[in-house]
């Protein structure tokens, strides 16, 4: 999974040639999204979209460029989740102090970027395979203890009752100001992963990647950069754990699961580790299937198609749909060059 | 001693007392302990701390037996993972659908020992099937194969929920194994001088044995046998084997085969003992997950020292702190990557 950094940016360009043909014509067509979606379209596809790919952004960060792969992101994500829950309104009867959400969300996001920060200085003490085997652990036995637990967690039920806030006279429950609001932190989401791989910290991170051993004998320092990939990446993913919980107003051990876990991983992979757009596209592709692939296997076979899919991609293509994309865009250049019949 | 043990402690010795024989003195010290308050009779304060001695003890043995089931899963995980540097995270779902098999063999021959020996059968040759048509294609590639195991194991446990459905499944024992079995241990003193002494189930003894047996079993086969000096050496240096004019696929299979069978094994055994129902695999493959950090990669005896840990952490929880029994797992595995990344057993690499 080696990244090579794209190095042509000279200082004559203007700032609307930096960001290229492609992020416009994208960004235009998900600013005009809402005009053609229904309502289902809107939230239950594109929104969930956006959630789940920012997941998978968290996750392609820590594994793209700092070759941690973990399965504790929705572990993350859920942490913020129950403390919108436990902070805020719940209707549940157990804690909710009832905070305003310009307080609660703050907290919430913090409260998922230490426990990022933990995970990961608990997983980079090991290195390469480990991590993906601590971290599984760590979301396995949060999930349980979510499950066991009544004091903090409410066992199995979970909270209920969360509702998202209502401000500037919009409610942002609603199917367009949700669907805005999840593309706004998702684009300043994206846009943060990719400023931030070009800069010095996300160039350390890289080359830490590459080769520990030198980074320490030059005198960075590893495991601190590591660390704080990882509570980055606990900033996305705390985003995307407030954002599920206003769309689903509710927040259970359900929601943590392992196969919640394993659904992000899934999404990155089968996107693509090597560029922050991959998760989103993996996003998009799992979500429309996960929709409709019940008129094609049935509700109940989901899993076995979705986890086929994921062996082909991964048996296929190393690098998701982006690798696949890499691999035959060439043979279309090579093709239009090719004289006419 | 470890899989790969070399005696380097040695090396430290200081002045008075190496630093093995200090380890020794402690664990003889908590072992006094143990042994006290197992066979002595509870005075009131300690009873009033410890709810009562028969809690305690049952918690105690309880941990122990679980202890023998995680080792049953654990081994062959970390063996794998020791020789093939491949993290098979499909391990909990070779547990469940060996308890599955189980089900079926002794439901329909009415013989439970044949259901133990197909699910050790069945699930061996699945484990031969992986690693010839799967994780052999991507040798060298750790994180293709674990991603492609967490493929089949989500796709395994699609396909056991069709089949099985969701029920939960009780594997019949024979009855020479019910009943119980009452150990010389006074659980309490009664007004009339007569003493109470602890009963446990014959079954649970029986699954502690035949752990321990596997457990001597695996640790000759890997010292005394050729293939497990294979094995070993394998462990240490993959590459220098194969020059050796070795067939490394041939050790390959025979341990995915051993690890896999063991895995099947177990979920017989520990689907008679408790019971088999979708979910299992998810706790069967976080045992062994804390397990082998825990104990350290690849080593035999690793495993069997933290199966004992988080067995023994997993009951006396549940009886101490139900709600937070699953917290004394966790801070265990931290506590161990902190001071010992490598785990307890574990070899620096």
């Amino acid at each position: 999974m080696s990244l090579t950094i794209a190095t042509g940016t000279t200082p004559q360009q203007n700032w609307l040639e930096r960001l290229g043909a492609g992020h416009i014509i994208l960004a235009v067509a998900l600013v005009l999204y809402p005009l053609v979606a229904s309502d289902f379209f809107l939230t239950q596809i594109g929104g969930y979209s956006l959630v789940f790919g920012m997941l998978g952004l968290s996750l392609m960060l820590l594994a793209g460029y700092g070759g941690m792969v973990s399965l504790a992101q929705i572990t993350v994500a859920g942490i913020a989740a129950y403390a919108i829950a436990i902070l805020g309104n719940n209707n549940s009867n157990i804690l909710g102090f009832g905070w305003p959400w310009w307080l609660a969300v703050p907290f919430a996001v913090l409260a998922a970027a230490l426990a990022s920060a933990l995970i990961g200085w608990i997983s980079v003490r090991t290195e390469g395979i480990y991590t993906i085997m601590i971290t599984l652990a760590i979301a396995t036995a949060t999930y349980y203890f979510a499950q066991q637990n009544y004091a903090i967690f409410n066992g199995h039920s979970g909270y209920a009752g969360i509702r998202a806030p209502a401000f500037w006279g919009i409610s942002w429950r609603d199917p367009r100001p949700f669907y805005y609001l999840c593309l706004g932190l998702a684009v300043l989401s994206y846009a943060a992963v990719l400023y931030g791989s070009r800069s010095t910290f996300g160039m350390t991170l890289q080359a830490i990647r590459d080769n520990p051993r030198r980074m320490r004998a030059l005198g960075y320092h590893v495991t601190a950069h590591k660390v704080f990939a990882w509570a980055l990446a606990g900033v996305i993913a705390g985003l995307a754990g407030v954002l599920l919980v206003w769309f689903n107003g509710r927040v259970s051990p359900g929601t943590i699961g392992v196969d919640a876990a394993i659904d992000v991983l899934i999404i990155a992979v089968i996107g693509g580790l090597r560029h922050p757009i991959g998760p989103f596209l993996g996003a998009v592709v799992v979500v429309l299937m996960q929709t409709f692939a019940i008129d094609i296997v049935g509700a109940e076979r989901f899993n076995t198609l979705i986890g086929m899919v994921f062996l082909v991609i991964v048996f296929v293509s190393p690098d998701g749909i982006l690798g696949l994309w890499g691999r035959i865009k060439p043979h279309l250049a090579q093709e239009s060059l090719r004289p006419g019949p | 001693m470890s899989l790969l043990d070399q005696p380097s402690s040695s090396s430290l010795a200081g002045g008075g007392m190496t630093r093995r024989q200090a380890w020794g003195l402690v664990g003889l010290l908590a072992a006094a302990v143990i042994a006290w308050l197992v066979f002595a009779v509870w005075p009131d304060w300690l009873n009033a701390i410890l709810i009562s001695k028969k809690a305690f003890v049952s918690a105690i043995l309880n941990g122990i037996t679980l202890a023998g089931l995680y080792f049953l899963v654990a081994s062959g995980f970390t063996l794998i993972f020791g020789l093939m540097r491949n993290v098979n995270l499909a391990h909990g779902s070779l547990y469940l659908l060996g308890a599955y098999i189980g089900y079926e063999v002794t439901n329909r021959t009415g013989y439970w020992l044949l259901g133990v020996a197909a699910g050790f059968a069945v699930l061996a040759i699945v484990g031969v099937v992986m690693q010839v048509f799967v994780f052999r294609r991507l040798e060298g590639d750790d994180l293709r194969q674990t991603l492609v195991s967490i493929g089949i194991s989500i796709v395994a446990a699609d396909l056991m929920l069709a089949v099985w459905a969701g029920g939960t499944y009780q594997i019949t024992t024979p009855e020479w194994l019910d009943g119980a079995l009452t150990l010389p241990i006074i659980t309490a003193v009664r007004s009339n001088g007569a003493s109470v002494f602890l009963t446990y189930p014959l079954y649970r003894v029986v699954v502690l044995a035949a752990a321990i047996v596997i457990g001597v079993g695996l640790w000759l086969m890997l010292h005394r046998t050729r293939v497990g000096m294979m094995i070993r050496a394998g462990v240490d240096d993959r590459a220098m084997l194969q020059a050796s004019g070795v067939n490394v696929h041939a050790v390959f299979a025979i341990v995915f085969a051993v690890g896999a069978g063991l895995a099947g094994f177990a979920g017989v055994v520990g689907g008679s003992a408790l019971s088999v129902a979708p979910g299992e695999d998810v706790r069967y493959l976080l045992a062994s997950l804390v397990v082998v950090i825990v104990g350290g990669m690849g080593s035999i005896s690793g495993a069997a020292i933290g199966a004992l840990l988080i067995g023994l952490a997993e009951q006396i929880g549940l009886v101490y702190f139900p709600t937070y029994g699953i917290v004394l797992t966790f801070v265990i595995m931290v506590v161990t990557l902190a001071v010992r990344p490598q785990g307890i057993m574990g070899k620096a690499r």
